[in-house]
C-alpha cells in the first residue's frame, strides 16, 4: 500500500513540498547567518522604515529594518519544528492508544475509545488555546506538547480500527498460539500492515502542527523571541504594515501556509484514491478517453493508439 | 483534527445498541421486520449516546477551565488582585477583596468545595468578571459581540455551503471534464489558505490601498444601532462585505470536496441508471435523483462545521478589527485577561457541541438507514 501511495502524482507534488520546507528548516538559518550575513533581529539602519525587496534584502525589509528573508528562514525552523514535533507526539499518542484499544478489547478497549471520542469531539482550536495561553511565552516544545496532546485522537480512531481488524486475521492467531508476547505481535508483526494509515496520517499531524501554531502566534500566544511565520503575520499586523503597504511582510509567511496546507491536501487527495477506487484519477483519465474514443468515429491514428495502449 | 464521520459513529453506535434491542424483544421476535416503535427507537437510542458524549466533553472543558489557572503560579484570586491593582493603580477594596475571593475561590478553601462553587455559578450563567474592563461582567461582553460573530460564522457557512454543494455536484456529474481538472486544484489551494491570512489581504488591497470598503468595524460608527433604521443595515452589510468574502473564499472547497466526491460514488447507483433509461431530462436526472441522494453528507457536515467556522470567524475577525467575539478574545490575549478568555473559549465549545448535537439529530431525521433495526 506504501508503494501504490508514494506513485501517485498528487503525492509526490505534496511530498515535494513538504521536503523543501524542511530542508529549509534544517539549512535555513545556517544560509541566513554566512550566506546573507544577517539574523532576524539584526538592524538595518539605512532601511529602517521598511524598504521593498532589493538586491541586499531580498525580501525587503520589516518597518524596524529588520530582513524579511531571514525572518523567513529562522521562522520555517520554528514553524516545522513546532510541526514535526507535534505529529511525532501526536502520532505516538495515536499509534499507542489506538492500537492498544484494538488489540486489548473489553473494559480497557471501552476505556480508551470513550477517551478517544472526548478528544475527537473536542474542537481542537479552543481547548489548545485555553491551554497555551495559560502558559505565559510558552515556547515551541511547550506548544508542540499542547497540540500533539490534543491532535491524536482522528488517527486513533482509524488505527483503533484497523488493528481491531488485524487482530482477527489468521497470522496474529498463529503467532499468539506459538506463544509469541502481545507486545511483539503489535510491534514487529502488525504495525508494517499499519504504515499505509501511519504515514499520511504523520503528514496530516504536521500540516495541522504547523497551522495550529501559526493561528496561536497570529493571537500573541507564544514566546516572541522565535520567529514564526504567524509571529510575522501578527508584528506586520500590529505594526500598520497594512496601512504603510509593505505587502513583502506579510505575503510570504501566509504563502507558505498555504504551500503546507495545500501539500497535504494533495496528500490527503492521493490517500482517497486508494481507498476509494472511483476517485482515482488514473481511472478517471481512461474513462475520459473512453469517453473521447467513443464520441468520435475512429479516426486510424485514433486506432493505432488504442492497439498500443 | 478530522471530525468523526458520523457514519462510522453511527456503525459503532448501532452494533453496541443490538443486543440490548434484542432483548427487548424477547426470545419469541427473531428476525423481523422493523416497526415504527422500533425504528424511533434506533435513533432515539443514537442520539442518548451522543448527547452522554457531548456532555462528557462539556463537563471536561470546564475541568480543564477550572483546573488551568490554579497551574499557574499564584492562585486565580491573588492573581484578579493583582490585575485590578496594576489596571486602576490602587489595590482593591476591602469589600472587593471579600468579592473576588468569594468569586474564584479562596486559596485556603479545599479544591473540591471551590470546584462546586464554581461549577454553580456556571449553571447560574456567571462566568465571572473581566479583569480588564472590571467589574463588567464576562456574559455581558460576550452578549455584545456574540450576535456579529453569529451572523458572520453563519451567513458565511450557508452562502459557502451552497456555492461548494452547487459546483460539487456539477463537477461530480462529470468527473475528470476540464472544469473539473481546473476548478478542483485551484479549490484544494483555496481551502488550505488560512483565514486570517487572506483577510490581511483583502483588506490591505480593498480597504487601505483603495479605499473601495472600510477597514474597520462592523457599522458606520456615526450611526447608531437601531433595527428599524435601513441605513444601519446597509452599513452592516457594507461593513460586513469583506469578512463574508474571505471566509466564503476560505471555506466553500471543503464543501466542493465532498459533494464531488459523493457524486461520484452516486452517478453510477442503479437509480440514477433506471432515471437515464427512462429518458428523463439530464439536468433532473443530476437534481432530483443523484445530488439529491449525495447530498446528506453535507447536510450533517453543516451543521458540524459550525464550530470550526466560529474559530475561523474568531480569526478573521481580528484582521478585520471587526467588534465580535474574535476581537473581544484578541483584547483578552493582549491584556492577559483570562475570565473573558476563558468564558470565551468555553462558549465556542459549547455552541460547537451544541451544533454538533443538531447535526445528529438531523441525520437521523433524514437518513433512513439510521431508523433500520436488523
Amino acid at each position: 500500500m506504501l508503494t501504490r501511495f508514494l506513485l501517485i502524482g498528487k503525492v509526490q507534488i505534496g511530498l515535494a513540498i513538504i521536503g523543501l520546507f524542511t530542508l529549509t528548516a534544517i539549512l535555513g538559518p545556517w544560509f541566513s547567518r554566512n550566506v546573507l550575513e544577517m539574523t532576524p533581529q539584526q538592524v538595518d539602519y539605512l532601511h529602517l522604515n521598511g524598504g521593498p525587496p532589493d538586491s541586499t534584502h531580498w525580501l525587503g525589509t520589516t518597518s524596524q529594518g529588520q530582513d524579511v528573508l531571514s525572518w523567513m528562514l529562522y521562522g520555517t525552523r520554528t514553524s516545522m519544528l513546532v510541526g514535526f514535533a507535534s505529529a511525532v507526539i501526536g502520532t505516538f499518542l495515536t499509534i499507542v492508544i489506538g492500537a492498544w484499544a484494538g488489540f486489548a478489547g473489553g473494559l480497557i478497549d471501552r476505556f480508551l475509545n470513550g477517551t478517544i471520542l472526548v478528544f475527537g469531539n473536542f474542537p481542537t482550536f479552543a481547548l489548545l488555546f485555553i491551554v497555551a495561553a495559560a502558559f505565559q511565552n510558552a515556547n515551541w516544545v511547550l506548544v508542540s506538547i499542547v497540540i500533539g496532546g490534543i491532535e491524536w485522537a482522528g488517527g486513533a480512531r482509524q488505527i483503533r480500527a484497523q488493528t481491531m481488524s488485524l487482530r482477527g486475521r489468521d497470522f496474529t492467531t498463529a503467532l499468539r498460539t506459538v506463544g509469541e508476547s502481545r507486545a511483539r505481535i503489535i510491534l514487529v508483526e502488525v504495525m508494517p500492515h499499519l504504515l499505509g494509515v501511519i504515514s499520511p496520517m504523520f503528514l496530516g499531524l504536521i500540516a495541522a502542527g504547523v497551522n495550529q501554531q501559526a493561528a496561536l502566534a497570529f493571537l500573541g500566544i507564544g514566546n516572541p523571541s522565535e520567529p514564526s511565520w504567524g509571529l510575522m503575520i501578527n508584528w506586520a499586523m500590529t505594526q500598520n504594515a497594512l496601512f504603510r503597504g509593505l505587502w513583502w511582510w506579510f505575503i510570504p509567511p501566509g504563502l507558505a501556509l498555504c504551500l503546507i496546507g495545500f501539500a497535504t491536501t494533495m496528500v490527503n487527495f492521493g490517500l482517497d484514491e486508494i481507498t476509494n477506487p472511483t476517485l482515482s484519477s488514473k481511472r478517471m483519465k481512461l474513462m475520459r478517453i473512453f469517453l473521447r474514443d467513443k464520441a468520435r468515429p475512429a479516426s486510424p491514428t485514433r486506432q493505432k493508439e488504442m492497439a498500443t495502449r | 483534527m478530522t471530525e468523526p464521520a458520523p457514519i462510522d459513529a453511527l456503525g459503532s453506535a448501532a452494533s453496541t445498541q443490538r443486543p440490548a434491542e434484542a432483548s427487548d424483544d424477547g426470545p419469541t421476535s427473531g428476525r423481523r421486520r422493523p416497526t415504527a416503535r422500533s425504528s424511533r427507537l434506533a435513533g432515539l437510542v443514537y442520539l442518548r449516546q451522543r448527547l452522554t458524549m457531548y456532555l462528557i466533553v462539556a463537563f471536561a472543558s470546564v475541568l480543564v477551565n477550572f483546573i488551568l489557572p490554579r497551574f499557574m503560579p499564584g492562585d486565580p484570586a491573588t492573581q484578579m488582585i493583582r490585575d485590578i491593582t496594576n489596571r486602576t493603580g490602587a489595590p482593591p477594596s476591602g469589600y472587593q477583596t471579600r468579592m473576588i475571593k468569594a468569586r474564584y475561590g479562596d486559596p485556603e478553601r479545599p479544591v473540591l468545595l471551590q470546584f462546586w462553587d464554581y461549577i454553580s455559578r456556571l449553571v447560574q450563567g456567571d462566568l465571572g468578571q473581566s479583569s480588564q474592563y472590571y467589574p463588567i461582567p464576562v456574559t455581558e461582553l460576550i452578549g455584545r459581540a456574540l450576535p456579529w460573530t453569529l451572523y458572520l460564522a453563519i451567513v458565511s457557512t450557508i452562502l459557502g455551503w451552497m456555492i461548494g454543494t452547487y459546483l460539487g455536484a456539477r463537477l461530480g456529474w462529470r468527473p475528470g471534464r476540464r472544469l473539473d481538472a481546473i476548478l478542483t486544484p485551484v479549490s484544494m489551494f483555496f481551502s488550505s489558505i488560512p483565514a486570517f491570512w487572506l483577510g490581511l489581504l483583502i483588506v490591505w488591497y480593498l480597504a487601505y490601498s483603495n479605499g473601495w470598503f472600510p477597514n474597520q468595524g462592523a457599522y458606520n460608527n456615526s450611526l447608531e444601532i437601531d433595527f428599524s433604521d435601513p441605513d444601519f443595515y446597509l452599513s452592516a452589510l457594507y461593513h460586513g462585505a469583506l469578512p463574508l468574502v474571505t471566509l466564503i473564499i476560505v471555506g466553500f472547497a471543503r464543501w466542493l470536496f465532498s459533494m464531488r466526491n459523493m457524486m461520484i460514488t452516486t452517478v453510477n447507483e442503479d437509480y440514477v441508471q433506471l432515471a437515464r433509461a427512462k429518458g428523463l431530462p439530464e439536468n433532473r436526472i443530476r437534481n432530483r435523483y443523484a445530488a439529491r441522494n449525495a447530498l446528506l453528507p453535507n447536510f450533517t457536515g453543516l451543521a458540524q462545521s459550525m464550530g470550526g467556522a466560529l474559530t475561523a470567524v474568531i480569526l478573521a475577525e481580528t484582521v478585520f478589527i471587526y467588534p465580535g467575539i474574535g476581537s473581544l478574545l484578541t483584547g483578552a490575549q493582549a491584556a492577559r485577561d483570562y475570565p473573558v478568555m476563558q468564558g470565551v473559549m468555553l462558549m465556542v465549545i459549547f455552541a460547537s457541541l451544541l451544533f454538533n448535537f443538531i447535526a445528529d439529530s438531523v441525520y437521523v431525521l433524514l437518513d433512513p438507514r439510521t431508523r433500520e433495526v436488523t
